[in-house]
């Protein structure tokens, strides 16, 4: 099972309620060269930092969580998302970017 | 840490098993809008609901796209006018359901609960212009919705609050013929009725709550169906096992919607209604889950202990989930809004009575059910005594949202389209109630509410 690190877990209290600047992009699709030069490209425009990458293959599908610190970032989730997504629609891959509270809510308690 | 396993189970929920938030509902004191000029309160009721919700639909949509999570609904709900009106020298308030409706308006909401009076036990003069005032307040507005508490297990059931609010259902039902009675979705007779519950048509701001305060009410069934489907052959104690951890995974995401609304928004956050809402969606029906179960359709024998499985399960995963858990809080069963269920009205697996004895194990009651528009008032009446008596002995929650679809018979349906669906009309007994329901006064509370 791949772990990622930067995300918090069970510590992730203190940025709880939105208050946090990390992000949790997935990147799911038909495998191809170049999706991750692709999506690393926006989120360095953006001055948007990644602090882990992990990436499978599942089922013939390439799936690539990344997670991300907006800190410094030069746009807001909204805006990245639709940058994200665009880029997503170039490459024939599906990018979400979510606030990683969500993950955190769902599965740490 | 969380892994990527975890993280695809979330995005799949969300994007092939319909996991939403049904709503975010700010609910608003109007108290202190009471005035003796009715033209007065209205103004202070349209100020008020404009100022305190103006940012209320931009605030979920932002949530829902930093959060990746659709939030379906943005609601208010308001102190029951007939407490806000009762000062008021207003022959009918018919003025305060239209502020009402152009307030919702105004901050671009489509339904706003709160036209409504609790008489269980008795009327004032106001809850009377209340009642009698909504089938011209329901078909002369389209966002405004009523709501009628009848009975508690402390006081028993007011026969005579059910015998006027079947007459509003029939008159309303005729005023909205020609969109098949549609007004009458929008009227919900209660018995034990929450004073927190965020969904539609019967929310609205009780009077231990909060001047503005903040709401969620989640969603889920398609999740809680590919749970049961992943379960394979389990028996039916490991099926609640995995309900509950899903019904917790679903809940968590509701406390973290309004909890970011309620900041986001400066007001108190309330409560977070546990409560497995289905839409019309194919995937997004309760009926479903329940076949998933083993049921050939929802409906046939075993339906109430399946059902009663399920919103047990969900209320056991969904409180460790929230800090403050209210509303209604348990699965729906409407007829109209589950595409499950309509399956198995058309089919002949399920019928009134056995949607009745259904209601006695989930949440919340009679609700979206289609009968012949000639069904005497009477009998309506003695269906809504029929589902208070339920609840009553039961200390829960029931209601009845009936639509006496007018020129419609067994057989025809009725459209409405959106969230509230579409729903083929079913059969009622043909036997009277009429001397029964006729005698009026209030069946007294059971024993079980002396509990001092």
């Amino acid at each position: 099972m791949n772990r990622l690190k930067g995300l918090p877990g069970n510590n992730g209290n203190n940025n709880r309620d939105g208050n946090g600047n990390r992000i949790v992009i997935t990147v799911i699709g038909p495998d191809r060269v170049g999706i991750i030069a692709a999506v690393s490209a926006v989120l360095a425009e953006n001055n948007v930092n990644i602090l882990d990458i992990s990436q499978t293959i599942m089922q013939e599908f390439f799936v690539m969580v990344l997670v991300a610190d907006m800190e410094k970032a030069s746009v807001d989730l909204v805006n990245l998302k639709d940058l994200l997504h665009r880029k997503g629609e170039e490459l024939q891959v599906r990018i979400d970017a979510q606030h990683e509270d969500v993950f955190n809510y769902m599965h740490r308690i | 840490m969380l892994t990527t396993e975890e993280i695809l189970e979330t995005i799949k929920m969300v994007q092939e098993e319909n996991l939403d938030i049904r709503t975010i509902t700010m609910g608003i004191s109007l108290r202190d809008c009471a005035d003796s000029d009715h033209k007065a309160a209205c103004r202070k009721i349209y100020d008020k609901i404009t100022g305190q919700a103006s940012r209320l639909v931009k605030t979920g949509d932002e949530i829902a796209r930093e959060y990746g999570l659709p939030i379906v609904n943005k609601r208010i709900s308001v102190t029951p006018i007939a407490l806000v009106a009762e000062a008021s020298s207003a022959e009918e308030y018919l003025e305060y359901a239209r502020a009402l409706d152009r307030a919702a308006e105004a901050v671009g909401v489509n339904f706003i609960g709160g036209f409504s009076a609790l008489v269980h036990k008795g009327f004032t003069r106001g809850d009377k212009v209340l009642i009698e005032s909504i089938p011209g307040a329901i078909s002369e507005t389209g966002r405004v919705c009523a709501s009628v508490n009848v009975a508690t297990s402390r006081a028993g059931i007011n026969m005579g609050a059910i015998n006027l609010c079947s007459r509003v259902i029939k008159q309303t039902a005729e005023l909205t013929a020609g969109e098949d009675s549609v007004g009458c979705a929008k009227i919900v007779i209660f018995a034990n009725v929450p004073e927190d519950n965020p969904f539609m048509a019967g929310a609205f701001h009780g009077v231990g709550e909060p001047d503005c305060v903040i709401n969620t009410g989640v969603s889920g069934p398609g999740v809680v169906k590919s749970a049961i489907n992943r379960a394979g052959d389990a028996d039916l104690g490991a099926l609640s096992e995995t309900v509950k951890k899903i019904a917790f995974k679903i809940t968590r995401m509701g406390e973290l919607v309004g909890r970011t609304a309620a900041k986001k928004l400066g007001v108190q956050f309330g409560i977070v209604d546990l409560s497995l809402a289905p839409t019309p969606a194919v995937g997004d029906s309760v009926a479903e889950i329940i076949e998933e179960m083993g049921l050939e359709r929802c409906g046939a024998p075993g339906s109430t202990a399946a059902l009663a499985l399920l919103n047990d399960a969900v209320k056991k995963g969904g409180a460790m989930a929230s800090s403050y858990v209210g509303g209604l809080s348990g699965a729906f069963i409407p007829v109209s809004e589950d595409a499950g269920m309509i399956t198995s009205v058309t089919d002949g697996a399920l019928t009134l009575e056995k949607l009745e004895a259904m209601t006695a194990v989930c949440s919340v009651g009679l609700d979206m059910v289609a009968v012949p528009g000639k069904t005497p008032e009477e009998t309506i009446a003695a269906i809504i005594a029929d589902e208070a008596a339920i609840g009553v002995f039961n200390n829960k929650t029931t209601a009845v949202r009936i639509i006496p679809a007018i020129g419609k018979e067994v057989g025809d349906k009725v459209e409405f389209g959106g969230l509230l669906g579409e729903a083929p009309v079913m059969a009622v007994n043909r036997f009277s109630s009429k001397k029964f329901v006729q005698r009026g006064g209030r069946i007294p509370a059971p024993i079980q509410s002396l509990r001092n």
